[in-house]
């Protein structure tokens, strides 16, 4: 008989749930037997991805809308019975088709930054209790932020999406020192180019044979949570699994 | 005393009243509160996040509208979300104060009510015409999302601005389980967490399922506080066997606390407690302002002799502490031993 994956039990929200890396990432957490909370906009792909993920729990809402942040995280709680792990992955590009910071509508940027960087802020701080009292009774707790190489690398054209993950980037640094004494841990991840509907907006013409699979870049965010799980639980004091 | 009116549950003037152990009173800045504590002390705090309990709606038989405010159930699990007892009110809001509220009309079990997407069915009355036992139709997931899009906190008349779940959630909610906010959580902030750990000061929670605050009806205020389930993790049971005092932030800790008695889990704290209650886990409280006739200063009574909350409430009046959940606090140590 196979071991129980250690991601088995473990209580995870993941953002942009319905499609690319956040779809990737329920499929494979649910795989692992990890509950799951995912969150979209759109009410017909939460229930599809739903329907094909038994016992995962699919949540509309926008974590851009100030209003649905409460909202979310109570049918998250709810749901879960607690937390352990957050994931801020549903993200907004900006205008599309991409333009330069010239060209790009104030209102454009502003609602980067309402998807990419107040949206996980809110969250994170409605859910802060939650991920505490997990940390408190020795479970991982934790928040990833998907970011991407464009929050690095100053590259033409991707100025409203840049620097949104810019700056969630480093929103997760500071979370990560402001919360490493209440036991709850921040990081930033790149994934890396993947064959995502993010990406095909923003690159039409881009060759998906170039491109990672969302379900690798899922793998290894995967593999790193279980390395988060083991550590944890040897700061406990239990044998890892 | 006065009401806080608006939702600023920290705001940086708002005070503390200590009152020690040997009756003498001292006024403190909130932001202080880890000064007042001493390594080894346990701070102990109800993570209940509140629900958004209060539902509008149409009792279908009459076509009356109604205020729904649930209030009960039977335990804290996530599919346990069918049946609750709950308070009713006639037309009119929270702006209109609860003691001149107008009554429901006469409900019989079975009577439908259509609370926005929620459905429920009355299974009774609970001897009384405010109170009542219902059911929602639907699967658990349909009576969180109706709660979440429907539901509003429950709030009283000197607050008049409607509030939004994040007014009544304390920064460490975690378990949307509560009726109404367990307000004394709100003294709390990270800063101030963070500082007590640096002091060496432990922190813990439990979870209990706050009730109401009171109903405007004096024969079911008189019935206050009403059953509520709680959960003590083992964790925090470890660190009370350690502590060397116990300090419950708020009346619901101290009733989940006595009522679990060094016992891990689940439980439904069914006692009340007051004048003459012996206290085993509790050495001191931080409560909100409470004046004498309400159901939370009943409870003071187990801390402190009557002569010492005379003074106590003669002193908060003097100095214009402000009351209600969203005001001023007080940290009370046990007197009696």
């Amino acid at each position: 008989m196979k071991p129980p994956s250690p991601l088995s039990g473990l209580r995870v929200a993941v953002t942009g749930g319905t499609s690319g890396l956040g779809l990737a990432l329920v499929d494979l957490l649910h795989r692992e037997g990890a509950s799951v909370a995912f969150v979209a906009r759109r009410a017909d792909r939460v229930a599809a991805v739903a329907a094909g993920h038994r016992g995962a729990h699919g949540l509309v809402g926008d974590v851009s809308v100030k209003e649905d942040t409460h909202r979310l995280a109570l049918r998250i709680l709810a749901a879960l019975g607690g937390l352990d792990v957050l994931i801020h992955n549903a993200s907004s590009l900006g205008p599309v088709p991409l333009a330069p910071l010239a060209d790009t509508a104030c209102e454009a940027l502003e609602e980067a930054l309402a998807t990419n960087l107040v949206g996980p802020f809110r969250l994170t701080k409605a859910l802060l209790g939650a991920l505490t009292a997990a940390a408190r009774e020795s479970r991982p707790a934790l928040v990833l932020h998907i970011v991407s190489d464009a929050a690095f690398t100053a590259y033409p054209g991707w100025g409203a999406y840049g620097a949104s993950k810019a700056a969630l980037a480093h929103l997760s640094r500071i979370w990560d020192e402001e919360l490493r004494p209440h036991g709850v841990r921040s990081l930033a991840l790149d994934p890396g180019d993947m064959d995502t509907p993010l990406h095909a907006l923003a690159v039409p013409d881009a060759d998906p044979s170039t491109l990672k699979k969302p379900a690798d870049s899922a793998a290894e965010i995967l593999a790193l949570l279980k390395e988060h799980v083991h550590a944890s639980r040897d700061r406990a004091g239990t044998p890892a699994a | 005393m006065q009401a806080a009116t608006a939702p600023e549950p920290r705001r940086p003037d708002a005070r503390i009243l200590e009152v020690r152990r040997d009756g003498t009173l001292t006024v403190v800045l909130r932001t202080i509160l880890p000064d007042l504590l001493r390594p080894g002390d346990l701070l102990v705090a109800n993570d209940a996040a509140t629900l958004p309990a209060s539902l509008r709606g149409i009792h279908e038989r009459t076509g009356a509208t109604v205020e729904i405010r649930l209030a009960g159930r039977r335990s804290l699990r996530y599919d346990d979300v069918r049946a609750f007892t709950a308070v009713a009110f006639g037309s009119g809001d929270h702006r209109t104060r609860t003691e001149l509220r107008a009554l429901p009309p006469l409900m019989e079990a079975g009577d439908a009510l259509d609370l926005g997407p929620l459905r429920a069915t009355v299974l009774g009355l609970l001897g009384h015409p405010r109170l009542l036992r219902l059911r929602f139709e639907g699967d658990p997931a349909n009576v969180w999302e109706g709660l979440a899009r429907h539901g509003r906190p429950i709030q009283y008349a000197h607050v008049p601005e409607p509030l939004a779940l994040w007014d009544v959630w304390t920064r460490i909610a975690a378990h949307p389980v509560a009726f109404e906010a367990p307000s004394a959580g709100f003294v709390l902030d990270w800063d101030m967490l963070g500082r007590l750990g640096a002091r060496g000061i432990a922190f813990a929670t439990l979870t209990l399922a706050a009730g109401l605050s009171s109903t405007g009806d004096p024969a079911l205020d008189a019935r206050l506080p009403f059953d509520e389930a709680y959960f003590v993790p083992e964790p925090t049971v470890r660190a009370v066997a350690e502590a060397t005092r116990v300090i419950a932030v708020g009346t619901t800790v101290t009733r989940a606390l006595e009522h679990a008695r060094g016992r891990a889990g689940e439980g439904i704290a069914t006692q009340r407690i007051g004048r003459g209650t012996r206290l085993r886990v509790v050495d001191a409280m931080i409560t909100g302002v409470h004046e004498p006739g309400e159901s939370h200063y009943a409870l003071l009574r187990a801390f402190a002799s009557d002569p010492v909350l005379q003074e106590m409430s003669a002193r908060l009046e003097r100095d214009q502490f402000r009351s209600h959940e969203f005001g001023d606090a007080v940290l009370i140590e046990r007197q009696r031993s």
